[in-house]
C-alpha cells in the first residue's frame, strides 16, 4: 500500500547531552539501518513520538550538513517532554517528517549579513541555520548571534558557541544573560535591549525565536533601528498532531504553521490575525 | 435513464447487497441514521439523516497504526486495510458535496490513505430532496437539491425511482440491476417540482459576496463576534453534526498488550484543542467560535478557489442548544439584504 504520512519511522536515540537543567540534546538514527532518517531544509521540524506517551512537533536542530544523524534540542515542560528526558541511549521513538517550509538558505538570506537572535530554547531552530550557514561559509557575508537565556547553565549549545561558533572568522557572539552571576563576566540584561545596545545596520537580515515576549520586544527595537519588515523573519510553534494542514489547529488566519509554516516573514505576518 | 417501480425497492437492496455492503437511512427512534442494509430495513423518507455522511470517509474514531512496544524497543504495525467496494444509498445533494470539499484536504498532498482507500470504494447513489425544509440553504453554495451529484442521481416520483449514471462506477453499478428503460420525463417533472420549491424557501439567497481572502482581516476584526459568540456554550454540537468539519485529535491507547494510535473527531470549539504547555492562542469561546466561522467562510475559500466549506444542511441550525448558526453569521457579518 502506498505511503502513508502519519505512519511514522522508528529511530533509535544514540547520544543524550545535558544542555541546561531542562535541556537536553538527542541525537536520532534510523532504528533500521543506523543512517539519517530523512533529509531536512533547515528550520524544518518533525513530530516524535513515544507511542503510549504522546507525539510532538520539534525542530530539527541539527544541520543537514550533518549527514550522519539528526538532532533535537528539547526543554522538558510536558508529559512527552518529561518522559523524553528521562530515555536512556537506545530507547527508540518515532519520527515522522519532515514538516513545514524551513529558512530561505537557498533564497533571500544568500549573500545577505545575517543577524540571528535567540532566547532560551528558541536558539534550537536557529542552530541548524546557523550551522548551515558556517557550512557554507561563502554563500552569506557576517554572521552575528545575539543570544541570551536566564543564567550561563540556561544557554544552549554553550560548549559549541564558545568553541566553535566564538573561534570563526566572520561570526560574532553576542551572549547575555538575564541577572548577574560571579563567574559570568560577559553582558548582562535581556535581549532585547542589548540588540538595541549593539545598533546593528538595519541592512541585515534578522532571523528571532525566542518566547513570545523577547519577539515582542525585540521586533518593536529592529522596526525602530530601522529594519524593514521584510528583512525579519521568524519561527512560529502552535499545539500540532497531523503535521500536514489536516487537523485544524494550527493555523493563523488560512496559513498552517506546519505546512505553510513554520518561518514566515514578519510582512507576512502583519496580512495575518494577531492569534499567536 | 432507468426506472423501477418503489415497490421493487427492497428486491433491488437485497440484489445490491448480495456484491456490496450497502448503506442507507433507516428511521430509528433517534431521527433517520445510515444504517447497513438488510433484510426488512427500508429507506427513510426524512429529509435527511441525524448525523451527516462524512462518517463513511471520516469515521469518528480510526486506527491509524498500532505499536508493540518492549523494554527500549519499538515494533510499528501497519493496520490499514484495502477495504472492499460499498454503495451509500439515498445521500443528499448536501452531503454528496461535502465529500468534493473534504477531498480538497484529506486528497491534497500529502494523500491521507485511510480516507482515500475508503474513498475509492464507495459508489454513491444520490437522492434529489423532494421537499427540502426551511433549514435548507444549499441553494446559497451552488448546489442542487433537485439534481445532486454522485455516481448515480434517483429521483422519487408517482411510484416510480429513476436513475441516472453519472459515472463508470455508476453505470457498472445499475448495469446487472433489473431495472426498466425510461423515466426522463418523470425525472424532469421532479426536479421542476423541487426546484419551485427550493425558490420559495427562506435562506436560499445569503448575502456571501464579501466573504472573500482579501476581506480576512476585516472579518477577523469585526467587532460582531463578541455579541455573537456571546452565548455559546462551546459544546461542539455543531462541529459534530457539520458534514464539512474534519478537525481531528490523533491518541493512544494502551490495549494492555501494545499502543493503538487512534484518529477521532475533535472540535476547534473547545479550549485544550489549541492548548499548549505554556500558552493556548484561543483561550475565549469569541476566538474559538471565530475560528470555526472564519475557516468555512473565509480562510477554506482563501485556499480552495472561494469555495464555502459549508453545503447548507440545516444541521448546525436544528441542533445548537442556544439557536446560533452560520445563517446569522453570515446574515450579520455578511449584511441583510432587503427581502425580496
Amino acid at each position: 500500500m502506498q505511503n502513508e504520512a502519519l505512519i511514522p519511522y522508528l529511530g533509535v536515540v544514540t547520544d543524550i547531552r545535558v544542555d541546561t537543567p531542562d535541556v537536553k540534546t538527542f541525537r536520532v538514527v534510523s532504528a533500521a539501518d543506523g543512517q539519517k532518517l530523512f533529509e531536512h531544509i533547515p528550520g524544518q521540524c518533525a513530530m516524535v513520538s513515544i507511542p503510549g506517551v504522546g507525539e510532538a512537533m520539534f525542530s530539527i536542530t541539527s544541520s543537514p550538513t550533518n549527514r550522519e544523524y539528526m538532532e533535537f534540542s528539547i526543554k522538558k515542560c510536558g508529559c512527552l517532554t518529561s518522559w523524553l528526558h528521562q530515555m536512556e541511549v537506545g530507547q527508540y521513538v518515532t519520527v515522522r517528517g519532515p514538516y513545514g517550509n524551513g529558512f530561505p538558505v537557498e533564497g533571500a538570506f544568500k549573500g545577505k549579513d545575517l543577524l540571528f537572535v535567540a532566547g532560551g530554547i528558541g536558539l534550537a531552530p536557529l542552530r541548524s541555520v546557523i550551522n548551515y550557514c558556517r557550512h557554507y561559509r561563502e554563500n552569506y557575508g557576517t554572521i552575528d548571534i545575539v543570544y541570551g537565556s536566564r543564567s550561563m547553565e540556561d544557554l544552549v549549545d554553550y560548549q559549541e558557541i564558545l568553541e566553535e561558533w566564538s573561534k570563526e572568522e566572520g561570526v560574532n557572539v553576542h551572549l547575555t544573560i538575564d541577572r548577574e552571576q560571579p563567574e559570568w563576566n560577559g553582558h548582562v540584561g535581556f535581549v532585547p535591549n542589548f540588540v538595541t545596545e549593539l545598533a546593528f545596520e538595519p541592512t541585515k537580515t534578522a532571523i528571532l525565536c525566542g518566547p513570545p515576549i523577547m519577539i515582542k520586544f525585540t521586533l518593536a527595537g529592529l522596526e525602530q533601528m530601522g529594519f524593514p519588515k521584510s528583512q525579519i523573519f521568524t519561527t512560529l510553534e502552535f499545539r500540532m498532531k497531523c503535521g500536514i494542514g489536516k487537523c485544524g489547529r494550527c493555523n493563523i488566519g488560512n496559513q498552517y504553521i506546519c505546512k505553510d509554516g513554520p518561518v514566515f516573514r514578519l510582512d507576512q505576518l502583519a496580512e495575518l490575525p494577531d492569534e499567536y | 435513464m432507468k426506472k423501477i417501480s418503489l415497490e421493487k425497492l427492497n428486491a433491488l437492496f437485497a440484489e445490491i447487497a448480495e456484491t456490496k455492503a450497502l448503506y442507507l437511512p433507516v428511521d430509528t427512534e433517534t431521527g433517520a441514521q445510515y444504517q447497513k442494509w438488510e433484510e426488512g430495513k427500508t429507506l427513510s423518507s426524512a429529509l435527511n439523516t441525524v448525523r451527516s455522511a462524512k462518517d463513511f470517509f471520516f469515521p469518528q474514531t480510526e486506527s491509524l497504526v498500532h505499536f508493540k512496544v518492549e523494554g527500549k524497543k519499538i515494533e510499528i504495525m501497519d493496520v490499514r486495510d484495502e477495504g472492499a467496494p460499498f454503495v451509500i444509498f439515498g445521500v443528499r445533494g448536501c452531503d454528496v458535496k461535502s465529500f468534493e470539499l473534504l477531498d480538497r484536504v484529506f486528497l491534497q498532498d500529502p494523500v491521507d490513505t485511510y480516507y482515500q482507500n475508503r474513498r475509492n470504494n464507495a459508489i454513491i447513489v444520490s437522492l434529489a430532496c423532494s421537499e427540502p425544509e426551511e433549514t435548507c440553504f444549499c441553494h446559497s453554495f451552488g448546489i442542487s437539491a433537485a439534481d445532486p451529484a454522485g455516481d448515480v442521481t434517483a429521483w422519487i416520483k408517482d411510484g416510480e425511482i429513476i436513475f441516472r449514471a453519472n459515472t463508470e462506477k455508476g453505470e457498472q453499478l445499475l448495469a446487472p440491476l433489473p431495472l426498466e428503460e425510461g423515466g426522463e420525463a418523470k425525472a424532469e417533472e421532479a426536479r421542476s417540482e423541487i426546484e419551485a420549491i427550493t425558490k420559495k424557501l427562506p435562506l436560499q439567497n445569503l448575502p456571501l459576496e464579501k466573504f472573500k481572502a482579501e476581506n480576512l482581516m476585516d472579518f477577523f476584526n469585526d467587532p460582531k463576534w463578541a455579541s455573537l459568540s456571546q452565548s455559546c456554550l462551546g459544546c461542539g454540537t455543531c462541529t459534530f453534526v457539520c458534514p464539512t468539519c474534519h478537525c481531528f485529535d490523533i491518541r493512544d491507547f494502551d490495549t494492555g498488550h501494545g499502543v493503538q494510535r487512534f484518529r477521532c473527531w475533535d472540535s476547534c470549539m473547545y479550549r485544550d484543542f489549541s492548548q499548549m504547555a505554556a500558552a493556548n492562542p484561543r483561550l475565549s469561546q469569541l476566538e474559538r467560535f471565530r475560528q470555526r466561522f472564519m475557516h468555512k467562510l473565509v480562510y477554506y475559500p482563501a485556499n480552495h478557489e472561494g469555495r464555502f466549506l459549508c453545503v447548507g444542511c440545516g444541521r448546525c441550525l436544528s441542533r445548537c442548544p442556544i439557536s446560533m448558526d452560520i445563517v446569522k453569521v453570515i446574515k450579520e457579518l455578511g449584511g441583510e439584504r432587503d427581502a425580496k
